[in-house]
């Protein structure tokens, strides 16, 4: 290792990119030069899943989501400064020869990560954490049906209560009669009815 | 051309089609109850991913198009664009009897499609109402063949 080397670090990734340039580049000419191609109007539409496409593609965004992305690569960016720090924060060389390193090193992290939590806190003053809700607006339709009847298919619909399941009712309506009379849930009355309809085969014996 | 071409040729050929059959990607594309034997064919049982086979949710990616089910009139026109909507090389397997021939809407059915072969041009025709997964591979199989003895 003691010659000299003929390439520095940083020419390494010089060729690394340039290899990398070079293989794409010789994919897509060869994906040129083999694919056919023969375009004509329907291939070059949108794809919408086979329908007609219709409309604008261009369509409205909230911008809060803009803020939100802003805010959220403020973080990220800070994570990408917090990681190297961390790796030369208990550095011990560094310690041995400046024995306050570490105090100072943490010190400027805190300004720093002090300083965009007071931008969070900006941010949260103003009210751009808060998200706006839709208020929807129920259209009024002119016609002479009262909401009270809305109203009431609406209670009928939450009044509905869970059966309690018991086996013994069931049972029970196996018997005859006298079980058939007591029964008022629809399990048990189905039994019941369903001994009558038995199939059978037409014989003299069943008429 | 001198014999050496001829020779360049035909391995160029074998390459690309080797290249082509060994990754016959379909457009994930399902119309009637033959989807659902599809769909079978691609899950874990029958595996259809070992021959390279792995549905596509776009068109633009996709090399085949597997027409199961019904052809409907009204879905007709849908198989036209998103066939032509796919990139060349593109081939289609016609499975099950209603897309093959209309299969029971044979002669009643008024809304259906006597054949997909009728709206696109179809490369293998898969028997059975519905065909089990093993006719499906039998059919990607007769592709494969097919495209092997295919030439730019």
């Amino acid at each position: 290792m003691g010659e000299v080397e003929q390439i520095s670090e940083f020419g390494k990734i010089l060729i690394f990119l340039i290899t990398g340039f070079v293989l794409v580049g010789l994919t897509f000419f060869l994906s040129k030069l083999i694919a056919p191609n023969n375009p004509n109007p329907e291939k070059l539409t949108s794809y919408e899943c086979g329908e007609e496409p219709e409309g604008s593609s261009w369509i409205q965004f909230n911008p809060k989501f803009y803020v939100i992305a802003l805010i959220f690569l403020l973080f990220d960016v800070e994570m990408v400064f917090v990681f190297p720090w961390a790796t030369v924060f208990g550095n011990h060389d560094l310690i041995k020869a400046e024995p306050l390193w570490g105090w100072f090193s943490l010190i400027e992290m805190f300004i720093f990560i002090g300083i965009l939590i007071l931008g969070l806190v900006y941010v949260w003053v103003k009210g751009d954490l808060d998200w706006i809700k839709a208020k929807p607006i129920i259209p009024t339709v002119d016609t002479n049906i009262p909401q009270s009847l809305y109203d009431k298919v609406n209670q009928q619909q939450s009044a509905y209560k869970v059966k309690a399941f018991t086996l013994e009712t069931v049972f029970e309506s196996k018997q005859p009669v006298t079980a058939g009379a007591t029964a008022t849930s629809v399990e048990t009355a189905n039994p019941a009815p369903a001994m009558r309809f038995k199939p059978s085969f037409k014989k003299p014996a069943n008429e | 051309m001198n014999p050496g071409g001829d020779v360049i040729v035909t391995k160029l050929d074998d390459l690309l089609n080797w290249a082509r059959l060994s990754s016959l990607w379909p457009l994930s594309f399902g119309i009637a109850c033959c989807a659902i034997e599809m769909m079978g064919s691609m899950a874990s049982t029958y595996d259809l991913d070992r021959l390279g086979v792995f549905p596509r949710p776009s068109a633009r990616q996709a090399d085949v198009i597997i027409i199961a089910g019904t052809v409907t009139f009204k879905m007709a026109e849908r198989i036209k664009r998103l066939y032509e909507q796919m990139p060349e090389p593109k081939y289609v397997i016609s499975m099950g009897s209603c897309s093959n021939c209309g299969g029971p809407y044979w002669q009643h059915g008024y809304h259906v499609v006597k054949g997909v072969d009728r709206v696109i041009p179809v490369d293998i025709y898969v028997q059975g109402c519905p065909p089990r997964p093993e006719a499906l591979i039998g059919g990607i199989l007769e592709l494969q063949k097919k495209i092997t003895g295919e030439s730019i």
